[in-house]
C-alpha cells in the first residue's frame, strides 16, 4: 500500500511526501495555515505557509512568526507534494489546501462557509478524492437563512433601539465575524462604536484593502453620550460587563450560527440572538462535499459521529477524525484570541 | 397565530417578569376571546387532547425533512426540545397564512375523527404555511408541556392588568375543572364571581437562612423552636363553607390534594393556616420523595391518594373566626391554633407542628442534630413576640438547616445538557472505590459556576474515552465534593444506595482520583442516616 497523501497524527493532519503539517496543534517544522482563528493558528512553529491574505492577522496575533504567502490558487512544490490554497469563504484570506501528490488530490477545508457574504473571497469548491470538512453545524436542524434577511433584522433591532434612545451591543467574535457584521448591516442608521479587540482587527483588515464603515474605537476618554442611538460591536466576553455599562440603556444582542438553538439563546440571556455563522449549515455542507466529488470524507471538529454516519449512508466513505480544533463557535462564551492573551 | 407567536417571541427574548407581564397583557387587550381563552388555557396547564403520538411526529417530520429517523432522534438531545427539533429540520413552509391560534386548536381537535393517513395530511398541510415559531407553537400543542416561562401567577396577573380584576379574583376563577370547551371568555374572566373574595390568601412570611452562630440570636427564651419539615409549605383557608389550598408560589393547588376538603369539618370558618404539606405515615412524614409524585398532578389517581396521603403540619395561624390574626404575637397565635387543632381525631388533615422544647441552644443543636432522623431538614427559629410579616424580612424568623452530607467522588461519565445548558457538558455521572473498581452512585447537575462547566466541558471534549450514544466515557481524573440531603439503601441501583438532592458542593481541584471516597464510605452512611 502507498502511503496516504495526509495522514492524521497527535500533532495534527500531516503530509508525508511533503513533510508538513496543516494547522497543527503541537509545536512542528513546518505549518501550513489555513486561517487566523486561535485553534487553527498556533504558536511555536518554526515556519508557517498561508495566503497572504491571511497573514497580517496572523501576525498581529501570533508576533514575530517565520512566515511565507502565497496567493490563492499558486501552486507551490513541498518536497513530493503540489500545494495550494482557495477560498474557504470563513474569513478574509480563509483557505481551504490542496495537497496532490502523484496524481491523487486531497483538500483540508479548515473552516468555511459556502454562502457568499460580499467581504471575504467567496468559498470555491475544489474537485479532489479525499476532503477533510469541518462539520460544526453537521446537522439538518442548522440551516440559515439568507444575509439579507438576517441583515434586515439586524438593522430593524438597532434602528429600533436608536429611536427609543437605547444602545445596541452586538456581541461577535473579534475577527471575522464583527467586521462581516461591520460590512453587511447599514451603516447609515447611526454611529458605529468598536471594543479594542475589533479595532485591533479592522485596522489590519482595512490595511489590506478590506472595506470597512466607518468606527470609532471606545475609550477610557470617549463619552458614549456624544453617539447617540449608536451600534457598539464588542467581542462577547465584553456584553453583561463593566465595560458594557458605559453604554447606558442599551439592548444587547449576540450573533452567532448557536442562536438557531433556543436552549442556546436563553443561556446567553440576551436581547436577541441573530442567527449569523462563518460555518456551512448543513445543506452548505452537503452541497461542498457534493461538489468536491470526493468519495473519501474525512469529518473533523463539530458532529462528527452523526455526520459521517450520514454520509455513509449516502454511500460515502466517511470516517470520522479526532482533532484538537475547537470551533470558535462551538465554544461559545469564548473568544478566539483568549488562550493566547 | 402571528399574534400568539408575537406574544411567545417578546416573552422568549427576555428574562424580566415585568416585561413579560406587560406582552401578555396586549396579547390579552387585542386577541379574539377564543384565542385568549386558549391562552388562558394553556398557560394554566390545559391543553387539547393529544391526538397524534411523538412517534407519529418524530416519523413523519423525518419524512417532510427527507432525513432517515435516526438522524432526527440523534438531533433531538442537542436541541433539547422535540416540537423545537421538528420546526428546525422541516424544509421551509411554501404557504403564509393568518389563521387563528383557536383555528389550529380545532385542526387539532379534528383529528382524533378522521384516519391516521388524513391526519398526517393535515400535520405536512399545517407545516407547510407556518413560518418556523407558529410551527414550533403548533408543535408544542401537539408534543404538550406549554413551559415557556410563563406560570399560571404571571399568565394570571397579565389578565388582571388587562381586565382590571383583582389578581386574586381571578385566580379562583381559574380554578377547577374548566376547558375551553366546556365554557367561554366571557363566563370565565367577564361574569361576577362571588365567592372569589373568600379565596384570598395573605401574603407569606419567609425566613432567611441562619448563616452566624446561633447565640448570636440573644436570650433562647425569646424564641421558638420547630422542626423544619422537608414538604410543601401551604395556605389552608376555610370560608364560606369550603376550603382553598395556595402554595407558597401563590397559586391555587386546592384540586391536587383532595384530603383538605374535610378540613372544614373540624375547624370554624374564618380560620386560615399557614404550614408544611406532609406525606404522613399516621405517625410521620414519610419524606419528600413520596410527595413528589403528588406536586404536579392535577387529578390524583385513586392509588397515589392511598399510597401517599397528605396532612398539614400546622404552624401558624393567620385568621380566627374571621379575625386578621397577623398583629399577635407568635406565642399567643401558637396558643390559639393549639387549641383549636390538639383536640382533633387522628384522620383529621390537619396536626399542630409542635414547639421544641429546650433549656440553651447548646441543647437545641444536640436536638437539631437529630433532624434527620425525625424527617426534618433541621430547626425553624421564631421570635415569640414576633406578629407575621409579609415576604422575606430579616429578623424574627431563621431557618436553621443541618449541614448537608458530603462524599468525594471521582468523575466518570459526562453528557450534554438539555435545553438552555445544550452546548455544555453539565450532567455528570460520579463513581467512588470498590477496592480497584470505580462504582458509579450518583448522577449531579448543579452546583458549578458557568465559567466551570465551560472549563469541563473544553476537558471533556480532549478526554473522552468511550461513547455511549450521548454519553462520554470521560478519563477518571477530576474529584468533586459531592453534597446531599438523605441517603437511602436502593436495589436498583448498582452502588445498592441511592442519594437526595445530590449536587456539586466544589471541584476539588487538591484531590486526585486515588484521594476520593469508598464505597464502604457511602454503606457507613447508609448505616448511620438511611
Amino acid at each position: 500500500m502507498t502511503e496516504p497523501v495526509l495522514s492524521f497524527t497527535d500533532r495534527g493532519i500531516y503530509c508525508a511526501a511533503g513533510d508538513f503539517y496543516i494547522d497543527p496543534w503541537r509545536p512542528v517544522d513546518r505549518a501550513l495555515i489555513t486561517h487566523g482563528h486561535a485553534d487553527h493558528a498556533r504558536p511555536g512553529h518554526a515556519r508557517y505557509l498561508s495566503t497572504s491574505a491571511a497573514l497580517p492577522v496572523m501576525k498581529h496575533r501570533l508576533g514575530d512568526i517565520r512566515s511565507e504567502a502565497v496567493e490563492f490558487g499558486e501552486t507551490r512544490r513541498i518536497g513530493d507534494a503540489s500545494v495550494s490554497f482557495h477560498p474557504a469563504g470563513h474569513l478574509p484570506g480563509s483557505a481551504q489546501i490542496r495537497v496532490e501528490v502523484g496524481g491523487e488530490v486531497w483538500v483540508a477545508s479548515g473552516d468555511y462557509k459556502t454562502e457568499p457574504d460580499g467581504f471575504c473571497e467567496p468559498f470555491e469548491p475544489v474537485p479532489c478524492h479525499a476532503f477533510i470538512t469541518e462539520c460544526t453545524f453537521g446537522l439538518p436542524v442548522f440551516n440559515w437563512a439568507a444575509q439579507k434577511t438576517v441583515a434586515n433584522e439586524i438593522n430593524a433591532w438597532w434602528a429600533q433601539n436608536a429611536a427609543s434612545g437605547r444602545a445596541s451591543i452586538l456581541g461577535a467574535y473579534s475577527l471575522g465575524k464583527a467586521q462581516r457584521l461591520l460590512h453587511m448591516i447599514d451603516s447609515g442608521i447611526g454611529p458605529i462604536l468598536t471594543h479594542g479587540a475589533v479595532e485591533a482587527t479592522n485596522v489590519v483588515l482595512r490595511a489590506q484593502g478590506y472595506n470597512l464603515p466607518e468606527t470609532v474605537q471606545v475609550t477610557a476618554e470617549l463619552d458614549p453620550k456624544d453617539y447617540p442611538g449608536a451600534l457598539i460591536v464588542a467581542p462577547p466576553s465584553a456584553l453583561g460587563s463593566k465595560w458594557a455599562s458605559r453604554f447606558g440603556p442599551s439592548s444587547s444582542a449576540f450573533a452567532s450560527g448557536w442562536m438557531r438553538l433556543r436552549g442556546v439563546r436563553r443561556r446567553r440571556a440576551m436581547d436577541r440572538g441573530f442567527v449569523v455563522s462563518d460555518h456551512a449549515d448543513w445543506r452548505g455542507l452537503l452541497t461542498a462535499i457534493k461538489e468536491t466529488g470526493a468519495d473519501r470524507i474525512f469529518t473533523t471538529h463539530g458532529y462528527t459521529e452523526i455526520f459521517a454516519r450520514y454520509l455513509s449512508e449516502k454511500g460515502y466513505d466517511a470516517t470520522v477524525v479526532p482533532t484538537e480544533f475547537g470551533s470558535m463557535e462551538e465554544e461559545t462564551g469564548e473568544e478566539p484570541g483568549a488562550q493566547n492573551g | 397565530m402571528k399574534e400568539f407567536a408575537a406574544l411567545f417571541t417578546a416573552i422568549d427574548q427576555t428574562t424580566k417578569t415585568t416585561l413579560k407581564t406587560k406582552a401578555l397583557a396586549a396579547f390579552f387587550e387585542i386577541a379574539s376571546d377564543p384565542d385568549k381563552l386558549w391562552c388562558i388555557a394553556l398557560f394554566s396547564g390545559r391543553r387539547p387532547k393529544r391526538a397524534v403520538t411523538t412517534t407519529q411526529l418524530r416519523a413523519w417530520a423525518a419524512e417532510q425533512a427527507g432525513v432517515p429517523l435516526w438522524l432526527l432522534e440523534d438531533s433531538y438531545p442537542i436541541v433539547g426540545d422535540l416540537a423545537e427539533t421538528i420546526a428546525l429540520i422541516l424544509p421551509p413552509a411554501s404557504r403564509q397564512s393568518d389563521l387563528s391560534l383557536t383555528h389550529w386548536i380545532e385542526i387539532l381537535r379534528g383529528l382524533h375523527d378522521v384516519d391516521e393517513e388524513t391526519r398526517k395530511e393535515q400535520i405536512f398541510d399545517a407545516w407547510d404555511q407556518l413560518d418556523p415559531t407558529e410551527r414550533f407553537l403548533f408543535n408544542k400543542l401537539i408534543t404538550g408541556g406549554f413551559r415557556i416561562g410563563v406560570s399560571q401567577k404571571l399568565m394570571t396577573r397579565a389578565l388582571a392588568q388587562a381586565t382590571q380584576q383583582d389578581e386574586a379574583v381571578l385566580a379562583h376563577k381559574l380554578m377547577g375543572g374548566w376547558t375551553p370547551e366546556t365554557t367561554t371568555y366571557h363566563d370565565l374572566i367577564e361574569a361576577d364571581d362571588a365567592s372569589a373574595d373568600e379565596s384570598r390568601p395573605y401574603p407569606f412570611y419567609l425566613a432567611y437562612q441562619l448563616e452566624g452562630d446561633v447565640a448570636e440570636l440573644g436570650s433562647h427564651k425569646d424564641w421558638q423552636a420547630e422542626w423544619k419539615w422537608d414538604g410543601i409549605r401551604g395556605q389552608l383557608i376555610l370560608r364560606g363553607g369550603s376550603h382553598h389550598l395556595w402554595s407558597r408560589g401563590e397559586e391555587l393547588i386546592t384540586d391536587r390534594f383532595p384530603e383538605f376538603a374535610r378540613a372544614v369539618d373540624f375547624l370554624p370558618d374564618g380560620t386560615v393556616l399557614d404550614g408544611e404539606i406532609v406525606t404522613w405515615d399516621g405517625q410521620q412524614p414519610m419524606g419528600f420523595s413520596t410527595l413528589q409524585p403528588r406536586i404536579g398532578r392535577k387529578i390524583v389517581p385513586k392509588k397515589l391518594l392511598r399510597d401517599a396521603p397528605v396532612i398539614m403540619l400546622v404552624y401558624d395561624l393567620l385568621e380566627h373566626r374571621g379575625q386578621d390574626m397577623r398583629p399577635v404575637p407568635l406565642g399567643d397565635r401558637r396558643k390559639v391554633f393549639e387549641t383549636l387543632l390538639t383536640t382533633l381525631p387522628d384522620d383529621a388533615p390537619v396536626r399542630p407542628s409542635p414547639a421544641i422544647r429546650f433549656d440553651d441552644w447548646k441543647m437545641l443543636a444536640d436536638v437539631r442534630s437529630q433532624a434527620r432522623e425525625e424527617k426534618a431538614e433541621g430547626i425553624m427559629l421564631k421570635r415569640l413576640d414576633a406578629p407575621y410579616k409579609s415576604g422575606r424580612k430579616k429578623g424574627d424568623w431563621w431557618k436553621w438547616k443541618l449541614d448537608p452530607l458530603t462524599i468525594d467522588a471521582v468523575m466518570i461519565y459526562a453528557q450534554q445538557g438539555h435545553g438552555r445548558r445544550a452546548t455544555l457538558f453539565t450532567d455528570y455521572t460520579f463513581a467512588v472505590w470498590n477496592g480497584n473498581d470505580l462504582v458509579p452512585f450518583t448522577k449531579a447537575y448543579s452546583g458549578l459556576t458557568d465559567a466551570e462547566f465551560g472549563q469541563i466541558t473544553a476537558w471533556v471534549r480532549k478526554n473522552t474515552l468511550q461513547r455511549f450514544g450521548p454519553v462520554r466515557q470521560v478519563r477518571p481524573e477530576h474529584v468533586f465534593e459531592i453534597a446531599f440531603e438523605g441517603i437511602q439503601a436502593s436495589p436498583r441501583h448498582k452502588s445498592g444506595i441511592a442519594l437526595r438532592f445530590p449536587r456539586m458542593a466544589r471541584w476539588r481541584h487538591d484531590k486526585s482520583a486515588q484521594e476520593a471516597n469508598t464505597l464502604d464510605d457511602l454503606k457507613v452512611m447508609l448505616d448511620q442516616y438511611g
